[in-house]
């Protein structure tokens, strides 16, 4: 017994020394971070201060679930202690032979059945609250891609603005390498991206979830939102913040690889900085976009369609133009070759081989006659061919 | 009782030629149901242990932020075989085990009905476990889409999906056939005077649970069927792009997955049911109640999946419907709380590493059933769902909840089977260790998830650092506490090391399985013994 007590004894001690030295391992490589406001706090152990009335309702749902359960959890185990406590052998109780009462299993099937309805009720509330959409100052379509979320401005002040978010290239390369080092800022660590979504404070926005690829989760946690995107699919969900500032979020549901590094970040602002922030986008807008009718020059497309080819065609054609495996490839193929320029504009508009090679129509005019203006010049392509952007425009449909 | 002896005596007379094959032979063709418990419970914990080293590699690369061990394409097939290999390997295979031991002998049953099909059950078993471990070195690596395989991501994967698909219709067909004997089994070969509500609860629960297996095992196939076709042969139920629907895979799948969970915990609310009262030395209260109780929780089982989808998009009569659905399940679950309380009050306790379990099991499952409700809550789990306090929630059913029963049950039933006692002091330790190794583990992520943290994330924000390491010293504990387990209870116990086992080792240990001698002898009630009114005794 005595060399039992003292192996525990070791056990227990080697024990809390482990646990210690992990423990205080993990504090000092978090002592560099800080709170992030809008975003996690350090070892935050409830839910995010409310922003939305959504978030508030669920906080207090949350609160009141948490102290009625703790509450039952306490009763219920205070009975179970007592009776481990004064009903054992070893301090001489006898076994009672008691076994059955219908009148106490009714009691106890009751009991909680209208505990549980008083928990559905503010339940209810909540949730017809949370499904109401209409009426939205803005709505917002929101598409998860594998990895990485674009916003397309559907309706209300800034209609017509889109872009995409990634998250921070030196912070993706910073989790490759084992994470931050001592003295990096890495308040935001994983949650910093490119371009955030702007919406207006006080404002009631509509969420269009949708994705390109497979299922993603849209999900801030400030506003009390969480929506599957889905593809092929649209859904709703709907958000009113009552605070400025920057709300992060991530996305939740398992989407490949890259599932830990699409984040989300809303910069709630004033009424006055959305509206400048709004001409601004629509400035950058104008200035980026091409007119159709305009008459390039050969070596002047061919720059321009350089950089498309490398964007979007040398995944599959590869940069030499020779393709690879079931991909055709385009240097010195009949089609890049052929007179009739018509052919290959066609191949780029409606794809070809049951969408083995897809359809570029979402490429703008400009982009696809310069890709294959490029492309009929390139590599041992030398037809001095060139495609202008009305050509591309006249065979559309 | 003289008739069960007089039988092993006669038994042992023939014993050599057509009865018990030997070595490699015996088990191979094991037709008796002890031979084919046993592997049953021995494969079952060998994936558990794989399913606890996937669940270490996870573990220790979330200790910190940042990647250090693992890219995340390997960490997703990590979390994905992990729960994979732990819901269909371990737990369910082991709860087979116990049925296989425990039933005939509870119910006095010569042995279960289809011998060959049960034989046949448990060596199927072994090539989908090679076929879904070794998928790890196929190209492209295991199937990386989460446990659930939601599409569309399945389509993205590589062949091994193929073969973890095929694994799971194997493990499938197993379960079925595993339930259609221990249905037959208790429906036909009771032992005369045994009726239904006379029945031990473990084979109640049991048999509730196969008629849960047999209704939802088809209808997984099915889903995970439609993914394959959608994969090679060009339909499109699924992939959106031939305009099938995702959230379709999702309803059925958790059709399947919800009454799954209580597959995975109905035997072990049984085993409760058997240890409580041995222990506390009084008849567990409300008997009726509690079958009736289980039979509740089963039906309802089949009206609340979608609590699993609330962020899929649903209407708001959808939501309402099953988030009432879902906290109806607390009352009958309440009620088994409940009556194995009564059970306890007013005994005469001790606390054998059996009764440990058992009431580490009530205390720490109540936690998992809260959280359950918490979850169950429409506006909350919006909050919450795919959070680490679904992560936290679920293993505080099913670690605490099954894994600790079956434990209790081991701890219970195992001098009958090996015909050897355990040791206390290293139960005691067991139990202790598990019981603390697990809170430190679990219990951090409930903060994790309601501080936002999304499961399935191989590196996440500097600020959810210290709870991850907290969690992960934990689970190296709670680790190093099986393999403790095994080497110090299990092998023993294998090697015929210890005390020996008297044939009724718990004072107040009711029912036939203790009218044999322990180890029970290869063959029991071969002729249907004579019972007592209540039907737990052998007269004559």
């Amino acid at each position: 017994m005595n060399t039992m007590k003292s192996i525990w004894k070791n056990l227990t001690s080697m024990w809390a020394t482990a646990i210690f030295w992990f423990a205080s391992a993990g504090v000092n490589l978090a002592h560099a971070v800080n709170d992030l406001p809008g975003g996690p706090a350090v070892n935050q152990i409830n839910l995010y201060p409310p922003v939305t009335s959504v978030a508030r309702d669920q906080q207090w749902l949350h609160w009141f679930m948490l102290i009625l359960c703790a509450v039952i959890f306490v009763a219920v185990f205070t009975v179970m202690f007592y009776s481990i406590w004064k009903h054992r052998k070893s301090v001489g109780h006898k076994a009672a032979t008691f076994h059955e009462s219908v009148t106490v299993e009714i009691i106890w099937t009751v009991v909680p059945f209208i505990i549980v309805i008083l928990m559905a009720l503010p339940a209810t509330k909540a949730v017809v609250s949370s499904k109401d959409t209409t009426n939205a100052d803005l709505t917002i379509k929101v598409t998860g891609m594998q990895w990485k979320w674009g916003y397309d401005y559907l309706k209300g002040e800034g209609e017509g603005i889109g872009f995409v978010a990634t998250l921070d290239a030196d912070q993706r390369e910073m989790s490759n390498n084992g994470g931050p080092k001592k003295g990096q800022d890495v308040d935001n660590y994983l949650l910093k991206v490119d371009n955030p979504l702007v919406v207006p404070v006080d404002k009631k926005v509509r969420l269009i979830t949708t994705a390109n690829d497979v299922i993603h989760a849209f999900y801030v946690p400030a506003f009390g939102i969480q929506q599957a995107a889905i593809p092929g699919f649209v859904r709703d969900t709907w958000f009113r913040a009552e605070k400025t500032g920057d709300f992060y979020g991530q996305c939740s549901q398992l989407c490949g690889k890259e599932h830990s590094y699409m984040p989300i970040h809303v910069k709630v602002v004033s009424a006055e900085d959305y509206s400048k922030w709004v001409a601004g986008e629509q400035k950058k807008m104008t200035s980026k976009a091409d007119d159709p009718s305009k008459v390039w020059t050969l070596e002047e497309i061919s720059q321009r369609g350089e950089k498309v080819y490398a964007q979007n065609c040398v995944a599959c054609h590869q940069a030499n133009g020779k393709g690879g495996g079931p991909v055709k490839p385009l240097d010195a193929a009949a089609v890049v070759l052929d007179s009739d320029k018509t052919k290959q504009i066609m191949v780029l508009l409606n794809g070809q081989n049951n969408g083995a090679m897809p359809s570029w129509k979402a490429l703008s005019d400009t982009d696809i006659a310069a890709v294959i203006s490029f492309t009929k010049n390139h590599w041992s392509n030398k037809t001095d061919q060139l495609v202008q952007p009305s050509e591309v425009m006249a065979l559309r449909k | 009782m003289s008739a069960v002896l007089d039988h092993h005596d006669h038994d042992h007379v023939h014993h050599d030629d057509h009865h018990a094959p030997t070595g490699w032979r015996r088990w191979v063709f094991a037709t008796n149901h002890k031979d084919i418990g046993t592997p049953y419970l021995l494969f079952s914990f060998t994936m558990l242990i794989i399913g606890g080293i996937l669940a270490l590699i996870i573990r220790a690369e979330l200790f910190q932020p940042g990647l250090q061990l693992v890219n995340p394409e390997l960490f997703n097939q990590l979390t994905t075989m992990h729960g994979l290999i732990m819901v269909f390997g371990a737990i369910m295979p082991a709860f087979v085990g116990f049925a296989n031991w425990m039933i005939p002998l509870q119910i006095g049953a010569a042995d279960m009905a289809f011998a060959r099909m049960n034989n046949f059950s448990f060596w199927l078993m072994i090539p989908a476990a090679l076929m879904i471990v070794s998928s790890f070195f196929m190209p492209g690596g295991a199937p990386a889409a989460g446990w659930t395989l939601y599409a569309p991501l399945t389509l993205q994967m590589g062949p091994s999906m193929d073969a973890g698909i095929f694994a799971l219709h194997i493990l499938g067909a197993s379960s079925i056939m595993g339930s259609i004997n221990i249905i037959v089994t208790i429906l036909n070969m009771r032992a005369p005077g045994m009726t239904l509500m006379k029945m031990p609860m473990f084979a109640w629960t049991w048999l509730i649970t196969a008629y849960l297996l047999i209704a939802v095992m088809p209808v997984l196939a099915g889903a995970i069927t439609m993914t394959l076709t959608d994969r090679h042969f060009g339909t499109s139920f699924f992939n959106p792009a031939g305009g099938g629907d995702p959230v379709m895979y999702q309803h059925i799948f958790w059709f399947f997955g919800h009454p799954e969970v209580y597959i995975m915990i109905l035997p072990a609310f049984g085993i409760v049911s058997h240890v409580v009262p041995t222990f506390a030395r009084k008849k567990l209260f409300g008997y009726a109640s509690m079958v009736y109780a289980t039979s509740s929780i089963a039906i309802l089982s089949f009206i609340v999946w979608a609590h699993h989808m609330f962020t899929s998009g649903m209407p708001v009569t959808g939501q309402l419907f099953f988030m009432y659905a879902t906290m109806l399940i607390a009352v009958p679950t309440a009620v088994k709380i409940f009556n194995w309380i009564a059970t306890m009050w007013q005994g005469s306790m001790t606390f054998e590493t059996p009764m440990l379990f058992a009431v580490g099991f009530i205390f720490v499952f109540t936690m998992g059933g809260f959280t359950g409700l918490i979850l169950a809550m429409a506006p909350i789990d919006i909050q919450l769902h795919d959070t680490y306090y679904v992560v936290a929630h679920f293993h505080y059913v099913l670690v605490a909840g099954s894994l600790y029963a079956m434990f209790a049950g081991y701890y219970y039933w195992s001098p009958k089977w090996t015909g050897v006692m355990y040791s206390e002091t290293r139960g005691k330790i067991h139990f202790w260790w598990s019981l603390i190794a697990f809170n430190v583990t679990f219990f951090p992520m409930h903060f994790l998830g309601l501080a936002g943290m999304p499961r399935r994330y191989a590196d996440y924000p500097m600020q959810f650092a210290d709870f991850n390491a907290v969690a992960s010293v934990g689970g190296f504990a709670f680790g190093f506490a099986q393999v403790y387990f095994f080497v110090f209870v299990v092998l023993p116990a294998l090697r015929g090391q210890g005390e020996k086992a008297p044939q009724r080792p718990w004072e107040a240990a009711e029912g036939l399985e203790w009218e044999v001698p322990s180890p029970a002898p290869f063959h029991t009630f071969e002729t249907p013994p004579k019972l007592n009114a209540a039907a737990n005794k052998i007269i004559g």
